[in-house]
């Protein structure tokens, strides 16, 4: 077995394998064990040995890839990468299966800069539908990223599955629902469903995995889907509390109006290349494989850089190739290679670039949903309803890293125009975030406000062309949200509330998990000695910072996004630390559920000491090279090395060189502003909720308003609520008016006269139809009865009337027939 | 003779009964005495089943009145009346008759069968007792 067929096995496998516990649950879940104890047994199963088969991957992988450090130097200097592309090429070229560059291919690309080719594998498992050029297929695409999501996503979901044995074991008996008041003024109660949770959370897993694994867009659009409907099912555990019911409502139909843009962006891109498929199909007997969209878009002929494809010139030349056809008079095909020869033509004049932007923002638009990105972040907030390993998993490595995920992969085919709305919308998104967390009071509500936050940095990280950093921040953000999702879950665990006001000097009673939580706030904010060493969240901070003032330096129009990240930096650490210290730090606010408060089970802090080793160490890159950020070097999208500048809709556009970032000046000046920036935002929170030196409320009191605002969440609910809920609930209110007044009416007056006629009807039906035949019985009968006094039953008179009838017959037959007897 | 048809018949005009009896009775016996005679037997045996109220009575006015078609089969079937139909062998009068006197006999037995029923049941063999068929 070589590379090319071990990868997609094992990590199929390690993909199936939630999918099997998800089946085995969902059928004899009720069964196992007491109240379905051991389904936590099975899917916890399932998933450590999908982590397993995803490390053996992981290790099959560095094994023909190994990690070393990527040397930038000078440009032009492409051997080292063209080595590693081109065995990757050769190991795929020998079996059929294709990576992303021919063998030939590799050599060819030698020396130029921009023709790296990442090593990727992808091939289909099953072709669904195959018409025209259209291939809807089970498939994969791997390359180095896709190993080390696969990696990620399994080691979190394995812990959190740990975790949850141990804190859904509420569901294991008889539940009372504190929160859900019944008519009758008591609890509800209802059976523990502790083995629909595991069931969800497989299912949940799987659809995260095909979306990591998938190597078209319509398979990434199906798990897509099958992500949704799992948090709907999570965030709703709680179903009969009717905040939890509305927020998983209210997830899901965020998450559509996304997706209708991602649907755009999918027909985009089908109805001008008619392909959806990442790489290029594997080649058939005799025929020319089909381009994929990153070489459609990324042609090697023009150097890997981004050009408009053919087929989107075509499309948006529509008009222009029927009028040469109409010249021509004759079949579309037989223009002479006329519409071929102008393609390059059109090219220049901008033919098709609309339609291209339209298909990255589109694709964008189902992330921006999925990842909670303004102004679609409000679904994520409100998903705290669910269960807190839920939101672990939602907010870590799952539902919110999907959207950050398709955005790398996707990367290839956004022009500059779709990278700079991207980071637009990264940036927003990460100010409104971040500026809410800092007065929210609910833990979780900090956290999740956070995750928005984060997901913006990656977004903006992605959007300013820092790739790398982008997915760095993706991969060391998942250890350490988790952890602190856990961390607090724990805090919930002990305490029975969310509300930090009531919370304080937990660090005595919960050791571990004031210890981990630390950790976790520490990596969040990117703490460590500058250009020593950090936390996993210094190394991936450093890089956006990095790249986005590498960015604004390239394009001065555009600094803001550079402020947001550096501002953003420190209301980042200004609101962990002012989570942490009134959680854990100072004096108990509430005695009562301080007194109540212990230490979880140890089934719950091993996570959390797992992940906090995880997200200290995430971040660094041993002697040698082997680290996270040189890993991810070896999946970056073909043409994106170099600095790319061109013209856009929004006058001209630098994405500078990811390397570039890396260099010199613009690395210290990033390091120190980050340091800087945290530091000032951990010393002002200690000031204000440690050290006392400030007096929160006199703060809050001297901004009012602007604190009411926050405090409002930037009355986005009311926002949407106002422009889209209640017009929505208005139109459905006159529909349904329309429907009662009108349409109803009507058919009730239909209705009413056809009452009155079948009313006549049977009128004339009773009197004269059954009339007439009465009548006929009734003069039946009497005839019978009158008849019936001839029959005496004497046999005498029978005789009698047998003569005289004869008789009479005689008589009257000799005088009727007078003459004929005559004669 | 003459004097029995005329009382039987006393309601028909005289003037035209009598040339017929005249010449009936001195006309050599033909046919149409046998049909007289048939008549009688017929018309006896009719008034027999009429007035008799014993069922045994009745019985034997059918007798009378199934013979009495007999003569009448029996006379049709003379030589002087039949066509010279070839093939014909001049017996069809006659066969018919023993058939009806085969069924006279079985209609007899029947019969008798079921008047014994009757007297077995009723004590009776009046036949106006029998009205449990009436309407």
């Amino acid at each position: 077995m070589d590379l090319a067929s071990q990868l997609p096995l094992l990590l199929g496998l390690a993909w199936l394998s939630p999918l099997a516990s998800f089946v085995a649950i969902l059928f004899f879940g009720p069964r196992m064990g007491h109240h379905g104890k051991n389904a936590a047994w099975v899917a916890t199963t399932a998933i450590v040995a999908s982590f397993g088969l995803s490390l053996a991957a992981f290790g099959t992988w560095l094994g023909s890839h190994p990690v070393v450090a990527v040397d930038h130097g000078g440009h032009g200097d492409a051997g080292g990468h063209a080595a590693v592309s081109g065995d990757a090429a050769h190991d795929a070229g020998d079996h059929g299966q294709r990576g992303h560059g021919e063998a030939g291919h590799g050599e060819a690309t030698h020396g130029t800069h921009a023709g790296r080719v990442p090593a990727a594998y992808a091939g289909d498992w099953y072709t669904l539908y195959r018409g025209g050029s259209l291939r809807l297929s089970i498939g994969w695409y791997i390359d180095a990223l896709t190993v080390l999501m696969f990696v990620v996503v399994t080691f979190i979901a394995t812990c959190i599955h740990v975790y949850a044995s141990g804190y859904m074991h509420d569901e294991l008996h008889e539940v009372t629902d504190h929160e859900v008041h019944l008519s009758s003024g008591g609890h509800l109660h209802r059976p523990g469903r502790f083995p629909r949770f595991f069931q969800a959370l497989s299912l949940f897993c799987f659809s995260m995995l095909g979306i990591v694994i998938a190597g078209n867009l319509a398979m990434v659009f199906i798990f897509w889907e099958l992500v949704g409907i799992c948090s709907w099912f999570l965030i709703g555990f709680y179903y009969e509390r009717m905040s939890a019911s509305t927020a998983a409502n209210k997830a899901f139909i965020v998450n559509r109006v996304g997706d209708f843009g991602m649907l755009i962006g999918l027909m985009a891109l089908w109805g001008a290349l008619g392909t959806l498929h990442f790489a290029d199909a594997p080649p058939t007997a005799g025929g020319t494989p089909a381009p994929g969209l990153f070489s459609l878009v990324r042609p090697a002929a023009s150097g890997h850089s981004l050009q408009v494809p053919d087929g989107m010139v075509k499309f948006a030349a529509a008009d222009e190739i029927a009028a040469i056809a109409a010249r021509r008079g004759a079949a579309p095909g037989g223009d002479g290679g006329e519409i071929a020869g102008r393609i390059a033509g059109w090219r220049e004049m901008g033919y098709g670039r609309w339609l291209l932007f339209i298909a990255g923002v589109g694709i964008f638009c189902g992330c921006v949903g999925k990842s909670a990105q303004f102004p679609l972040f409000v679904w994520l907030p409100d998903a705290m309803e669910g269960p807190t390993p839920v939101s672990a998993l939602v907010h870590s490595a799952t539902m919110v890293a999907a959207g950050v995920y398709l955005v790398g992969r996707f990367y290839p085919v956004l022009t500059p125009e779709v990278l700079l709305v991207i980071a637009i919308i990264g940036g927003i998104t990460l100010f409104i975030a971040a500026t809410i967390a800092l007065v929210a009071n609910d833990i979780k509500r900090v956290l999740a406000y956070s995750t928005v936050s984060q997901l913006g940095y990656m977004m903006l990280a992605l959007g300013v062309g820092g790739w790398a950093a982008g997915l760095f921040h993706l991969v060391t953000h998942a250890f350490f949200k988790s952890l602190l999702f856990l961390c607090s879950g724990s805090v919930i665990h002990a305490c029975h509330t969310n509300d930090m006001r009531k919370m304080g000097g937990l660090a005595r009673v919960m050791p571990w998990t004031a210890g981990t939580m630390l950790v976790g706030c520490l990596a969040i904010i990117g703490a460590g000695v500058p250009f020593v060493v950090g936390l996993s969240g210094y190394y991936s901070k450093d890089a956006i910072l990095a790249q986005a003032l590498s960015y604004s330096q390239a394009n001065p129009s555009w600094s803001v996004l550079f402020y947001a990240v550096a501002g953003g930096a420190f209301l980042t650490a200004f609101y962990m630390f002012r989570l942490w210290f009134m959680t854990f730090a100072g004096q108990p606010r509430d005695h009562h559920v301080f007194e109540h408060a212990h230490e979880s089970p140890r089934v719950m802090v091993a996570p959390l000491v797992v992940l906090s080793v995880l997200a200290v160490i995430a971040g660094w890159t041993l002697p040698g090279g082997f680290g996270l950020p040189n890993l991810l070097e070896q999946a970056r999208p073909i043409g994106t090395e170099s600095t790319v500048t061109g013209e856009s809709f929004f006058g001209a556009i630098t994405v500078p060189a990811e390397h570039e970032s890396h260099e010199g000046t613009i690395h210290v000046i990033a390091t120190l502003t980050a340091f800087c920036t945290a530091t000032a935002g951990v010393l002002l929170a200690a000031a204000m909720y440690l050290w006392r030196l400030v007096s929160p409320e006199s703060v809050a009191g001297a901004l009012r308003p602007v604190y009411t605002f926050l405090a409002n969440r930037w009355y986005f609910d009311e926002l949407y609520d106002a422009v889209f809920v209640q017009p929505a609930l208005g139109i459905a209110k006159l529909a349904s008016g329309t429907d009662k007044g009108v349409i109803d009416r009507i058919i009730d007056g239909i209705a009413w006269s056809a009452r009155q006629l079948a009313g006549i009807d049977a009128w004339i039906d009773r009197t004269i139809v059954d009339g007439l035949v009465n009548a006929t019985a009734a003069a039946t009968w009497k005839a019978g009865m009158e008849l019936k006094k001839l029959q005496t039953g004497r046999l005498r008179q029978y005789v009698m009337f047998i003569v005289i009838g004869t008789v009479a017959l005689f008589v009257l037959a000799s005088m009727l027939f007078r003459s004929t007897l005559a004669g | 003779m003459m004097q029995m048809l005329c009382g039987g018949c006393a309601g028909l005009p005289v003037a035209w009964v009598a040339p017929f009896a005249a010449g009936f009775l001195s006309a050599p016996v033909g046919v149409a005495h046998y049909l007289v005679v048939g008549a009688i037997l017929f018309t006896a045996g009719v008034v027999c089943m009429v007035v008799k109220r014993n069922a045994l009575g009745v019985l034997m006015g059918i007798e009378l009145v199934l013979n009495g078609a007999n003569v009448n089969f029996v006379a049709f079937s003379s030589p002087g009346l039949r066509g010279e139909g070839a093939g014909a062998l001049g017996l069809d009068g006659q066969a018919i008759a023993l058939f009806v006197i085969l069924l006279a006999a079985a209609e007899a037995a029947v019969a008798l069968a079921i008047t014994l029923n009757f007297y077995n049941n009723h004590a009776t063999v009046d036949v106006d007792r029998a009205d449990e068929l009436k309407g």
